[in-house]
């Protein structure tokens, strides 16, 4: 039972939020820096469960938007994260209460910790992935809801700017050549709600399951190989729990194309005795995956590519020719895969032909 | 014929190779000035050898100098950061990553100035030229020499990187310059710590590139002289001054490949124990394992190439303590100071070498100097060693079987035992100078790291051609035969999330060093 993000977890939250990002999300471990220097500063933040969440409660959403590989040279602040808050709060008359992820997977599990210290606010377990999606539609608030906007993005200089979109997606479209504008690399807050509201489309126990897969992924002292532990750590979590090693092997194969400001492309896996390949499918996040022309996984539930050795994940920017890998799959939150969730997360929305099917059907074999 | 050469922090050692065979090889202990250890071992080398010193084309040196004054933080200066792109980055500052203990002794004080550029070129505010001169002063004041400069995007564009250092050279030509956009990569806070790293080794540097050049001069040896980097590949003596952060983990580089060159190895897990540190690696296919994230050297992350190594805080000369009934190892070391103070060689350091006669696994110094040694003492230090490399090993295994295992350099007299997991140990002829032997097989390479603006397919096969030319002409300014050049790895990353084909292209050339046989 996690209740509270200190320096003794932050590291445990970067590997295991990194896992959730499923090859997107963007690297942790600035966001893991700014928490550090925060939580030295302001303390630990306390942690409170989705169903704590009471009815009057004012759930705010810290995130980073933009591009990895920007971030990486711009950094963050969460001076500029507050502005974005503020002036969400100024426009709507109301006070956060509590800290919420947007985006478990990757950097954006650690911006709302770090802003939580700051505000000296409690964060919430859970979020509105439970994994990335490369686009601000693609939540479970979404789903349940919750409209996106009021939506507000800050930069480093000053500047905030505020949307009144009619839809999520509206919002995405909108907000991206603004941010592009602004550096490819800003602070923002959207889909701002009432606990009552929280508790219906939020997704829970996603903050403690990232540091519970980053504890099993990074334990010393245990004879188990860090993939077996990864993987026990999903079967033991309500919704990752239909988990397993697709495929092992070597990357013999990988491209990658540009379009739309999005990164598409395939990367091959082959065995390597040479019995056998996997074919896995990115869109900034792993799509799906495919072993000897099988699908073995489909968006959205998760697939990601880790170290054959350490079993840390491998974003797809990282993916290169020759490196050892494994291929594990997991199921997703099951908020994510109803027949709502499916159009606006599902494979079509990716423009994938595949239909959904849950990866406990087709990994049947290794479960 | 070709020497290689490789000062560790206990011993130097000399190869020489002609062809595929060593032809000859020495140990001898690394002294205190660093040159006279080396004269002492090409000397020894040559008289073994029976050749003259005007038949050598070329000496290569590696050395893990750098690294362990790093890892140790011993002979660092302070430096003083400037980083460019204020306000932009200010939620972590230049050394908010670094241990407290290695900041205390490297941290001069830092600012964040405003400057620096967007992803797609733009400034994200003007150089603050004044703010620059503020700085200079700050450092004068603390009687700071180095100066380590960072700014947001310099992989794009160093203008602003390379005016700042303009400004501390006018206003302070006594200072040195370390730029970020000359030592890293994409990745502004591992660009940057490589840079301060740098900073912080140069006057080590000069002091090491002037010991080399004197100790070869007064050998006679007119031939050129080239560093070992930490992509196995080759520096000239005048880039090393510059660029000393180049050289780590160059040491376990070497000694991989020289393990894979002796043995015929293609996979196995390669433990080179020296007098101050061991280096665990893992050969694939014959070469090392590249590490696929981060890299930690000394507890500060960076972003150069380097080969997957664990660097554990034992060797030869490392220090064995006693305190309550519990035995510790290292991490420090008496490094080349073991042959005076060491116990069996009359001085009143207990060491791991005290330990290992002690237990008779090896035969050197005076045992009777340790005879009052306690049994159950030299136990559990055995006990505490052999733990040491058994957990090393595990922690770099690829698979759960077992592996083969290469157990290379001076201090491998410390493991007598089969370690677990292992299937079988090989300890190779010359296994004492496999550094040195890597070092001499040595090719020269140049690459490159920029974020292109690649609008249509046409625009990515002109970047493409543009990356692979600059990488060639690098390896051939680096000293490789132009004929020999090859690209070894060109990789195009488009920058996720932004429109107008934004991408990241890395490009590595590689060739045989140009020698004159």
């Amino acid at each position: 039972m996690v209740t509270e993000i200190t320096f003794d977890n932050i590291e445990q939250l970067a590997i295991g939020s990194s896992f959730l990002g499923t090859g997107g999300g963007g690297d942790p471990y600035l966001g893991s820096l700014l928490c550090r220097e925060a939580i030295a500063k302001y303390g630990p933040v306390k942690v409170v469960a989705v169903d704590e969440l009471k009815d009057e409660d004012n759930v705010f959403i810290a995130a980073a938007l933009g591009a990895p590989t920007v971030m990486i040279e711009k950094l963050f602040s969460i001076e500029d994260q507050h502005r974005a808050v503020e002036t969400l709060e100024r426009f709507i008359g109301r006070k956060a209460s509590a800290i919420i992820s947007a985006e478990i997977g990757g950097c954006n599990s650690m911006m709302p910790v770090a802003y939580a210290a700051m505000r000296g606010l409690p964060i919430v377990d859970g979020d509105g992935m439970g994994r990335a999606f490369p686009a601000l539609q693609m939540t479970s608030f979404n789903i349940e809801g919750v409209a996106c906007a009021p939506m507000t993005i800050a930069d480093e200089h000053g500047n905030s700017v505020l949307y009144q979109t009619t839809t999520g997606l509206k919002a995405e479209e909108l907000s991206r050549p603004v941010a592009a504008a602004m550096g490819a690399s800003v602070c923002m807050s959207c889909y701002p709600m009432t606990g009552a509201e929280a508790r219906r489309a939020a997704i829970p126990k996603t903050l403690s399951g990232a540091i519970e897969i980053g504890e099993a992924i990074s334990r010393s002292g245990d004879p188990r190989s860090p993939i077996d532990r990864l993987v026990a750590a999903l079967r033991a979590h309500e919704y990752y729990k239909d988990a397993a090693v697709i495929f092992r092997g070597k990357i013999t194969g990988l491209e990658r194309d540009t379009s739309k400001g999005w990164v598409f492309g395939n990367c091959t896996i082959s065995a390597m005795n040479g019995a056998g390949s996997a074919e896995l499918k990115f869109q900034n996040e792993n799509l799906l995956v495919t072993v000897d022309g099988k699908l073995r996984c489909v968006v959205p539930d998760l697939v990601t590519i880790v170290d054959a050795e350490t079993a840390h994940a491998i974003p797809t920017e990282r993916l290169a020719y020759g490196q050892r890998v494994a291929v594990v799959a997991c199921s997703a939150p099951p908020l994510l895969t109803t027949a709502r969730a499916l159009d606006v997360v599902g494979p079509q929305c990716f423009g994938l032909d595949e239909q959904y099917a849950p990866v406990a059907t087709l990994i049947g074999d290794l479960l | 014929m070709r020497i290689g050469v490789d000062v560790g922090g206990t011993n130097t050692d000399a190869v020489l190779l002609s062809g595929k065979k060593v032809l000859g090889a020495v140990k001898r202990p690394t002294s205190k000035d660093v040159s006279s250890g080396i004269s002492d071992a090409i000397n020894a080398l040559i008289s073994e050898c029976g050749i003259q010193s005007d038949e050598i084309r070329a000496v290569m040196i590696g050395t893990t100098h750098f690294t362990n004054a790093f890892i140790q933080r011993r002979e660092l200066v302070p430096v003083f950061a400037i980083r460019i792109g204020f306000p932009a980055g200010r939620g972590i500052p230049p050394y908010s990553s670094w241990p407290d203990d290695l900041k205390d002794k490297v941290c001069g004080g830092s600012r964040m100035i405003a400057g620096g550029f967007e992803f797609d070129g733009r400034e994200i505010s003007p150089l603050d030229e004044a703010a620059i001169a503020d700085c200079v002063a700050e450092a004068r004041s603390k009687g700071i020499q180095q100066i380590a400069v960072s700014c947001i995007f310099s992989q794009l564009n160093p203008a602003h990187e390379v005016r700042a250092s303009e400004i501390v050279g006018q206003l302070a030509p006594e200072m040195e310059v370390s730029i970020s956009s000359e030592l890293g990569r994409v990745g502004l806070l591992e660009r940057e710590n490589a840079g301060i790293m740098n900073a912080s080794l140069r006057p080590l540097a000069a002091m090491i590139t002037a010991a080399f050049a004197r100790a070869l001069a007064d050998l006679g040896i007119e031939a050129p002289f080239y560093i070992s980097q930490n992509d196995g590949t080759l520096m000239s003596a005048d880039y090393m001054q510059r660029y000393p952060v180049l050289t780590f983990a160059a040491g376990p580089t070497n000694s991989l490949r020289g393990a894979a060159w002796l043995t015929g190895a293609k996979d196995a897990i390669v433990v080179d124990i020296g007098g101050t540190t061991s280096d665990v690696g893992v050969l694939t296919g014959g070469f090392p394992r590249q590490s696929t994230v981060h890299v930690d050297v000394g507890g500060v992350r960076t972003n150069f190439r380097m080969p997957d190594i664990l660097s554990i805080g034992l060797g030869g000369g490392s220090r064995v303590r006693e305190c309550d009934g519990e035995v510790t190892v290292g991490p420090d070391s008496v490094g080349f100071r073991l042959l005076e103070d060491g116990l069996i060689f009359g001085g009143e350091v207990l060491t791991t070498s005290d330990i290992a006669v002690a237990s008779g696994l090896a035969k050197f110094g005076d045992p009777e100097r340790i005879s009052g040694l306690s049994p159950n003492l030299v136990a559990q230090a055995r006990k505490v060693i052999a733990g040491l490399i058994d957990d090393a090993i595990d922690r770099m295994k690829t698979a759960p079987g077992d592996i083969a295992m290469i157990l290379v350099g001076g201090g491998s007299v410390l493991v007598s035992e089969t370690p677990e997991g292992v299937s079988e140990m090989l300890r190779p002829e010359h296994a004492g100078v496999a550094n040195a032997i890597g070092a001499a097989i040595g090719q020269v390479s140049g690459e490159i790291d920029r974020i292109y603006n690649i609008p249509d397919p046409q625009g990515r096969a002109a970047a493409l051609e543009d990356a692979e030319a600059q990488a060639k002409a690098q390896a051939i300014a680096a000293g490789a035969e132009p004929g020999s050049v090859e690209i070894v790895n060109i990789e195009a990353v488009p920058l996720q999330y932004l429109p107008g084909g934004a991408t990241r292209v890395v490009c590595r050339a590689v060739g045989d060093l140009a020698m004159a046989e």
